[in-house]
């Protein structure tokens, strides 16, 4: 049993946290990005103006 | 019909939270009865009187059969408080903000020898906790719980938690300055509560992040619109920085101090990545929700780009995270560390940026509603300083302007035009059109006040960020200056006395931002005190009958 050294636990959370938080990051913004979607976020920027003010939970 | 359905019995959670109210004050009279340590028994007193408060009006309101909750209507009643509580601790913070700027001008000025506690390092973490904490939490706490259910189309979840959520966070406010008067504190910038405000804060801040999730779990529309995931970036990560920043351990388990599980460089780092990122999801991402939610239904257009909107919210949340180094410029942080909190810092101009363009090309198509409707503005102007202070930001990030404009007032006016110009005016914005809205009237009392208002907050603003950054830049130079034989020019206490003109005016700028708050306070009094409309029109009904 090779115990891990602080070196290696430091270059593991380094690059890998690196590659992890750029691959998520990427995601998100193909996410954004997607043709498909376009509609779909055009009629969500509507979404505040849908409900009226009043207290009943909207259908 | 509504009626039977609204006759039922109590929710079991009101029994449960009776339950631990009761246990609550229970520990806490043992634990006051139990310690040797006077501050300690300060705070347990108003914890114990708390509990038995809670247990009191629970017990009473359980027999009264109150708490049914109609799942058809949304839960308002907490947000109706939390309006009310983010007015009142505005003003409290505010006002404590403007006797220590006082105290700044004239040191002799409200102090007196033997009451400590009005000693400027005790007043300066209340108002500090008292703006960011009690009047910013509680307008985030406020409008998140408004916003969740709108957008979600459901009732908040956990029935009483919510109420929970909302009397527990008072009860962490009082603690904090209670006790930061009496003397105790961690000596953690914007986290000087002790080890056993810190627990309570945290079990407070779990059940709010369970209703906002549960909420949120029960939705009934399909897409999680994006104000929502602004405020659980929010409530999550502001979790995750008060429980690592406060890691401590306490001196005994009936006493106030408590000492950090970190030392040295380590524990400057995580302060600061604390304090940092108390800015980044407390005053930004929260407050970047309220604009993503109030911008669009008060100028009645559709947000500028929703993909924008995604995109500044990845991007936000990923870069503002690195950012805290560059508080720790040439210190003992690594030089790579501190290079590595300045780049991103640097990076995070293009989210901020992106946001606000967001925020304010929302009103195209209704610019003109900036002429007519001053509570519009207010929260454009609002977004004008989230731009501005977002540039100013990774400017005083840099390490070599940092050199110039670290521990000067420059920061403070940095801090300030972040904080009364767009926490603040955001905020005001949302509660001006929050208020109406909770308590059914047709619309505000005055809209002349609210001009008022807006003039009298803005005016002051500017006056306070230009005295800052004249009184800032110019110790900054004053500090770094050397007599030809290599000694510094200036004593302490000379570049002090340069600024007291500047001080003055500062104290000036504040006082009307506070006087701007109190004409708040004043309209919101009369708006929810003005009698109902005649016709009330059913919401569900025709509104054709109100019309004719």
């Amino acid at each position: 049993m090779s115990a891990l050294t602080y070196e290696q636990v430091a270059r593991f959370a380094q690059q890998g946290g690196t590659v992890y938080f750029v691959v998520i990051f990427l995601a998100g913004v193909a996410y954004a990005l997607w043709p498909k979607n376009r509609e779909a976020f055009r009629d969500l920027a509507h979404m505040p103006l849908r409900e009226d003010e009043d207290d009943h939970v909207g259908s | 019909m509504s009626e039977n359905l609204a006759q039922q019995d109590s929710p079991p959670g009101a029994a449960a939270l009776l339950i631990i109210s009761a246990a609550g004050a229970f520990l806490g009279l043992m634990a006051t009865a139990l310690s040797p340590d006077p501050l300690f028994r300060l705070e347990g007193w108003i914890f114990t009187l708390a509990a038995l408060a809670a247990a009191a009006a629970l017990t009473v309101g359980v027999a009264n059969g109150r708490y049914q909750a109609d799942p058809r209507r949304y839960e308002d009643g907490v947000i109706r408080a939390g309006a009310i509580a983010t007015v009142f601790w505005a003003i409290v913070g505010m006002l404590v903000g403007v006797v220590i700027a006082l105290q700044l001008a004239w040191p002799r000025i409200f102090y007196f020898p033997e009451a400590g506690w009005l000693n400027f390092g005790r007043l300066r973490p209340l108002h500090t906790s008292g703006v960011i904490f009690a009047f910013g939490g509680n307008a985030l706490i406020a409008t998140s719980f408004y916003v969740v259910q709108r957008t979600c189309r459901a009732r908040l979840a956990g029935g009483l938690a919510g109420w929970f959520v909302f009397w527990g966070y008072q009860l962490f406010i009082v603690m904090a300055a209670v006790g930061y008067l009496a003397g105790i504190t961690e000596g953690r910038e914007y986290a000087e509560p002790e080890w056993f405000v810190d627990l309570w804060l945290t079990i407070v801040w779990v059940a709010y992040l369970l209703v906002f999730l549960g909420t949120i779990w029960k939705r009934k529309e399909p897409h999680i619109y994006v104000a929502n995931w602004f405020y659980l970036a929010f409530i999550v990560t502001v979790a995750l920085l008060h429980i690592v920043n406060n890691l401590s351990l306490p001196v005994s388990l009936l006493g106030a101090k408590s000492y950090s599980l970190f030392a040295g460089v380590q524990d400057a780092l995580t302060q600061w990545w604390y304090g940092h990122n108390a800015v980044g999801f407390f005053l930004t991402a929260g407050f970047l929700a309220m604009m993503y939610y109030f911008v669009p239904k008060r100028a009645e257009r559709p947000v500028y780009s929703y993909r924008l909107s995604i995109v500044h919210f990845w991007s936000l949340i990923f870069i503002y995270i690195w950012a805290g180094p560059h508080h720790l410029h040439y210190t003992a942080l690594p030089q790579w560390a501190q290079t590595l909190g300045m780049t991103f810092s640097v990076m995070l101009w293009m989210p901020s940026w992106g946001g606000m363009i967001n925020g304010l090309m929302t009103l195209s198509g209704a610019w003109d509603k900036l002429r007519t409707d001053p509570v519009l503005r207010m929260m454009a102007v609002a977004v004008g300083f989230y731009g501005m202070s977002t540039f100013e930001g990774p400017l005083m990030s840099i390490r070599s302007v940092n050199a110039l404009s670290h521990y000067t007032d420059w920061t403070i006016g940095h801090v300030h035009s972040g904080a009364l110009g767009w926490v603040g005016f955001i905020s005001f914005g949302a509660i001006y059109c929050l208020v109406p809205w909770l308590w059914k009237k047709e619309k505000l009392h005055s809209d002349a006040l609210v001009e008022w208002h807006f003039w009298i907050a803005t005016l002051g603003l500017l006056l306070y960020i230009a005295a800052m950054w004249v009184s800032g830049i110019g110790e900054g130079l004053m500090w770094r200056e050397y007599t030809p034989q290599g000694f510094l020019a200036n004593s302490f206490v000379e570049t002090v006395s340069a600024k007291h003109v500047e001080n003055i005016v500062r104290a000036l700028g504040g006082l009307m931002y506070l006087s701007g708050a109190l004409i708040m306070a004043y309209n919101i009094y009369r708006t929810i005190r003005q009698p109902a409309p005649a016709v009330l029109p059913e919401a569900s009904g025709p509104i054709v009958a109100a019309a004719a």
